[in-house]
């Protein structure tokens, strides 16, 4: 631990002030209710840096037009552009080829593709899609309109009590009837992180394929679909700090070819007769519309500035204030931390005995404090578990000790408040 | 007290306070005044959908006027539930049907609670009419 600190401490040295990162997101520097902005909300969106507003700003401003369409000088450029982020996005996960980056609304929108295209082609009568008790809402119900209309079965890896999937169960599921594995990179809800490594380890030795729901994974850490081997990895932009309305599906270029479109439109087709039409290639097939190049190139941009901050550095300082902010809310008396598992992503969902978590959370908004509260858009998570919901805190990197103790104090006038 | 007079009091009991904590402290203490709800009536039927927290809320209609009890998991929420109800319980229907809430917006309730508790309220007041307009409806026939 103490090696650990120290390691630390030297590569700070090198990196940039937190402070000057913090200069970089001009929201952070708010006031609500007169008060300084505290964001730990980062789990449901995350802020913009100015290099990505800048980049959606010159879109708009120096060279919008529609992509993919005119012959002239505006169209080439911003075609060049979407397809340069298209190849940031490619790189950034280390994705073999470009054709197997399709851009989407977001991670939602991913899932939903995938599971109407699939479905279509692959799942039939009495199969099975196995998902796990720690997913989003998104990450379930498009399933199960996929087996509604398929005839197909969901079936579910079970968690313990800290929300960690119990992998022998995982296991038992696995049969013939298994037609594709969806779980997430980490519970949204508690911030456990699931070994999809090893899911898809055991899936593809069975000839499963594995669908990764990346939307809380994307922003933590490198992600390498290659190493991960997953034939499906979904996230999206604004969780990553681009713009809203982008997402990603990342497929394997051999699924994404048998798989039939999901929507039909301009751009995603070869040629077009009222008898016949067939479809543009890979990506293109799967891109219906004008599709949001102005958030893809935002994307881009905020990619390159992940990368300039260095992933190390990312994950020392989340690391440190997730630890710090654990140790500081186990002291208070009568809180209680839902999955406080070594192996997890910075956030801590916490309740405080015989507080409601709507009363907490109304508090800390008027201290200045954002966090979540409820389900998280993850109901069977806090039906496993026996609760209503809870308050989440969701930090990232440009979060300070600071800013956790004014979460600290705000939870000790809570209970002054409510006790 | 006509449904605007109790309005007015309240606008002027929560003008007193400028910072939000004192005007939560007061939602606190409504909230503990509040003629709770028969838990025989803590039931589906009379949860009421949207509140983010759970808000029970029972009619009872008798000598041509409504009295509602109500009761919420949660103590600000109890303490928004008791408002309305201190407004528009012990009315006719039409008293209720006609009644423009306009306390909500004048002590910053609607702006200063989260949207899905925005909903929530909202909801509350939904449900409030909706059984004034069934009583009306029904006690014509």
């Amino acid at each position: 631990m103490r090696f650990l600190y120290g390691e630390m401490r030297l590569i700070r040295l090198n990196v940039k002030e937190i402070s000057d990162i913090r200069k970089d997101f001009p929201i952070l520097s708010l006031k609500v209710y007169d008060k300084p902005l505290v964001y730990f909300d980062n789990g449901a969106t995350t802020q913009k840096p100015r290099c990505v507003i800048d980049e959606v700003d010159k879109v708009l401003t120096t060279y919008n037009s529609n992509i993919h369409r005119g012959v002239h000088a505006l169209s080439d450029k911003a075609s060049e552009e979407y397809e340069k982020a298209r190849e940031e996005v490619r790189a950034f996960i280390n994705a073999g080829k470009t054709e197997e980056i399709v851009f989407t609304s977001g991670t939602t929108g991913s899932i939903n593709a995938v599971a109407f295209s699939f479905g279509e082609k692959y799942i039939g009568r009495d199969d099975e899609i196995i998902v796990s008790n720690l997913e989003h809402h998104a990450n379930i119900v498009p399933w199960q309109m996929t087996c509604e209309r398929k005839g197909a079965k969901l079936r579910v890896i079970p968690i313990n009590d800290n929300g960690e999937v119990l992998f022998d169960e995982y296991l038992k599921l696995l049969s013939k009837k298994t037609k594709l594995v969806a779980v997430t990179q980490a519970s949204n809800a508690l911030g456990t992180i699931l070994p999809v490594k090893e899911i898809i380890r055991a899936a593809h030795s069975m000839d499963i394929p594995v669908l990764v729901d990346g939307a809380q994974g994307i922003q933590h850490g490198i992600v390498d679909v290659n190493d991960l081997d997953a034939d499906f990895y979904v996230f999206s932009g604004h969780k990553i700090y681009g713009p809203t309305g982008i997402g990603v599906l990342y497929g394997k270029e051999k699924w994404l070819t048998e798989m039939p479109p999901y929507q039909g439109g301009g751009d995603m087709v070869e040629n077009v007769t009222f008898e016949k039409t067939t479809y543009n290639v890979l990506p293109f097939k799967f891109e219906a519309g004008t599709m949001n190049y102005p958030a893809a190139i935002g994307l881009g941009a905020a990619l390159r500035y992940v990368i300039s901050l260095g992933w190390e550095n990312i994950r020392l300082r989340e690391e440190e204030l997730l630890h710090y902010a654990t140790n500081r809310l186990l002291q208070i008396n009568g809180l209680k931390i839902y999955g406080n598992v070594e192996n997890k992503i910075s956030i801590i969902s916490f309740l405080l005995k015989d507080i409601h978590m709507y009363d907490t959370g109304m508090i800390l908004d008027k201290l200045g404090v954002a966090v979540r509260t409820g389900t998280h858009c993850a109901q069977p998570v806090m039906d496993r578990l026996g609760i209503n919901g809870t308050v989440r805190v969701s930090m990232c990197f440009y979060n300070t000790r600071e800013e956790i103790d004014v979460l600290i104090a705000g939870i000790e006038k809570v209970k002054s408040m409510f006790a | 007290m006509t449904i605007d007079e109790v309005q007015d009091s309240i606008v002027e009991e929560f003008s007193v306070f400028d910072d939000w904590m004192d005007k939560y402290n007061l939602l606190i203490d409504y909230g503990k005044d509040l003629k709770v709800i028969d838990p025989k009536f803590k039931i589906k039927d009379f949860l009421i959908e949207g509140c983010q927290s759970k808000v029970w809320l029972h009619p009872e209609f008798e000598g041509g006027k409504i009295t509602f009890t109500a009761d919420s998991d949660a103590i600000i929420t109890r303490g928004i539930v008791a408002l309305l109800i201190r407004v528009l319980s012990d009315r006719t229907p039409a008293e209720i049907i006609s009644a423009d809430l306009y306390f909500i917006d004048k002590i910053g309730l609607r702006q200063n609670l989260s949207p899905t508790r925005s909903n929530g309220l909202l909801s509350m007041v939904r449900q409030i009419k909706l059984y004034a307009m069934a009583y009306q409806a029904t006690s014509k026939k």
